[in-house]
């Protein structure tokens, strides 16, 4: 139910950082992270992933499959 | 002959109305009456960059710019500037940056390797200006967008405000979030903005911006590069309203926007920005940038120099900006951020002694007046150079700032460049000559770089150089020129310009012109001292 982030290609720019509205994101080792329990992929926030939208590096802020895609429940 | 035929006249690059190409050619002529350092010095006027001196400046902008060294060139000899990289985050795409390239020689604008809070910030600010009395001006710069990190950013001026009241503070920005924030740069008198402008035409923007994060959304192509445009002519709008000195900086890319940049010059002009500073691209593939990868090349020094020419009729150009990285402490042309790591700051005890920086920085002036003194001087040997008509050289000089030729040639990371004619000398730029990141030149390597750089010199002025370099330099056809050791660059260069025209005229030696040269790209490494 949510991004991800690879850390190895995070530049830790923190630019995703304040643009979650759900405030998941958060900073470990100079690299950001998303908490999973709190993304909600930006479903009945904004039409796209805010992470994605600003992060600098293509293909860093991804869907992860790990994890069950989120479920609105409205 | 010399150099004319390699500037790009207005006129040719774009087909303008009559009317306008005629108000043009006054405004030219105009220019051409105050330009050329000296000729018309009042006191304390900038040799070029930003020439124009007191008496045609309103004395409110005058005394805005005249103790920064990025908006008076004449400044930049005395006063330095450092940058804190506070601002990490970035809300545009540029196809010459790249954000994950991190290299500890690197000096292109953005790259850094320190990140600071704002408080780590304000203490290496305050160990700073006590340890240099000449450090005036504090700016954001990066190594993201300073308006992309909006409360980091501010918090920095807060605290600074408060501990130094007499730093000026300074803002570098692409411009996206500029009418957002308008209020607060006012707020905390923030008297200078930069705003990077590469195009006024989205067209041409779309091959430079790939994409924009605006309102919660990536946009890109032409329209990403059309938002981008109307918040930066927004942005120079409310900051001309506001009396907020703007400067705009320009990325030269050939093939892209480099005869675009004539526009821009207008349109920016138009809109009330007080400086254009227009550099090179700085492109290789080890960069890892768009640019860098597909080919993209930098301008040559002739081609920069030509289209800085061509606007320069337009407004003030500003020739000195040396394209700091987001950390860089020092004068332009020097780093010493290395001196002030914030490991080495927290073991500083620092105590902010505003008395000895008030003491230092009167010391300058009155080592100002002196070069104002020595400039009137110039006046009188230039009505001696009537007969050097048609004639023009390019002279690279060594020197470690105030005025002067004090620098070793084997010292110097880099090297100023004047143009002598018969108006004058003025600073026309500088030249980068320090060594790359990679490492890798040895000693025997660096002279033909060196000679690459400044190959369209017909002499190099030092204040001490050695037999070998000497002998590769004449054979090279520069001429290695010391006898002008601590003297007034300014003053050297009329003077060895004097000789060269009597010279010619005697048919001693055959006036000949000088091929172009490399414009340097990559590494800005802290010189060795
Ligand atoms: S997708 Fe949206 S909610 Fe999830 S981490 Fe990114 S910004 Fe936050
Ligand atoms: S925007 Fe991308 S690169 Fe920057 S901190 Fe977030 S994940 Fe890392
Ligand atoms: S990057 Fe340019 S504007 Fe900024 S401090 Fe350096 S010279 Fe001045």
């Amino acid at each position: 139910m949510a991004y991800k982030i690879i850390g190895s290609q995070c530049t830790g720019c923190s630019a995703c950082e304040p643009e979650c509205p759900n405030v998941a994101i958060y900073e470990k080792n100079g690299v950001f992270l998303i908490n999973p329990k709190k993304c909600t992929e930006c479903i009945g926030h904004f039409d796209e992933a805010q992470c994605a939208a600003v992060c600098p590096v293509d293909l860093t802020c991804i869907i992860d499959n790990a994890v069950p895609r989120y479920q609105p429940t409205a | 002959m010399q150099g004319e035929t390699t500037y790009i006249d207005v006129d040719a690059i774009k087909p303008v109305s009559p009317q306008l190409s005629a108000q043009l050619g006054e405004l030219l002529e105009k220019v051409a009456e105050h330009k050329g350092c000296g000729t018309s010095g009042g006191s304390g006027k900038a040799s070029c960059g930003s020439s124009d001196g007191p008496e045609d400046m309103d004395p409110e902008v005058w005394e805005k710019v005249k103790n920064h060294p990025c908006y008076s060139e004449e400044a930049h000899h005395h006063y330095a500037r450092m940058h804190v990289a506070v601002a990490p985050a970035c809300n545009i795409q540029c196809n010459y940056c790249n954000r994950k390239y991190d290299c500890a020689n690197e000096s292109r604008p953005g790259v850094v390797s320190e990140k600071l809070t704002p408080e780590q910030a304000a203490k290496k600010v305050l160990a700073v200006a006590s340890t240099i009395p000449q450090m005036t001006v504090l700016g954001i710069a990066g190594p993201g967008d300073p308006l992309a990190n909006p409360e980091k950013t501010f918090k920095t001026f807060e605290l600074i405000a408060k501990t130094a009241p007499d730093i000026k503070l300074c803002l570098s920005t692409n411009g996206l979030m500029l009418p957002d924030h308008i209020d607060a740069i006012a707020g905390f008198n923030v008297d200078h903005v930069t705003i990077t402008i590469n195009m006024v035409d989205p067209e041409v923007g779309q091959h430079i911006y790939p994409w924009i994060y605006y309102k919660n959304k990536r946009w890109t192509g032409i329209d990403a590069a059309r938002i981008l445009h109307e918040r930066q002519m927004q942005g120079l709008e409310m900051l001309t309203e506001r009396k907020i000195l703007c400067k705009v900086n320009s990325v030269m890319i050939p093939g892209i926007n480099d005869k675009h940049l004539v526009e821009v010059n207008r349109a920016v002009k138009s809109r009330g920005a007080f400086l254009h500073n227009i550099m090179p691209l700085i492109s290789a593939p080890e960069h890892g940038t768009v640019f860098g990868l597909n080919g993209q090349r930098g301008p040559t020094a002739q081609e920069l120099k030509a289209l800085q020419d061509s606007c320069e009729g337009e407004m003030n150009m500003m020739r000195h900006c040396r394209q700091c990285r987001a950390d860089a402490v020092g004068l332009l042309g020097e780093d010493r951020s290395a001196e002030f790591t914030t490991e080495k700051i927290d073991a500083m005890e620092v105590v902010y002694d505003a008395e000895t920086r008030k003491a230092y920085q009167e010391t300058v002036e009155q080592e100002r007046q002196a070069t104002v003194a020595a400039k009137n001087a110039e006046k009188e040997q230039l009505a001696q150079l009537a007969d050097a008509e048609g004639i023009s050289m390019l002279i690279a000089v060594a020197t470690k700032g105030h005025g002067k030729v004090n620098e070793h040639f084997g010292h110097a990371t880099e090297f100023q460049i004047y143009e002598a004619t018969a108006k004058g000398a003025k600073f026309v730029g500088h030249r980068r000559v320090d060594l790359y990141c990679q490492g890798g030149y040895g000693e025997e390597d660096a002279l033909p770089t060196v000679i690459r750089a400044i190959n369209d010199c017909h002499a190099v002025f030092v204040a001490k150089i050695g037999g070998c370099p000497k002998d590769d330099l004449k054979k090279a056809g520069i001429d290695p020129v010391d006898k002008y050791a601590n003297a007034f660059i300014e003053q050297s260069a009329i003077s060895y310009f004097m000789d060269y025209v009597a010279k010619v005229k005697s048919g001693e030696i055959v006036h000949r012109v000088r091929g172009d040269a490399d414009i340097r790209q990559g590494a800005f490494i802290a010189a060795a001292a």
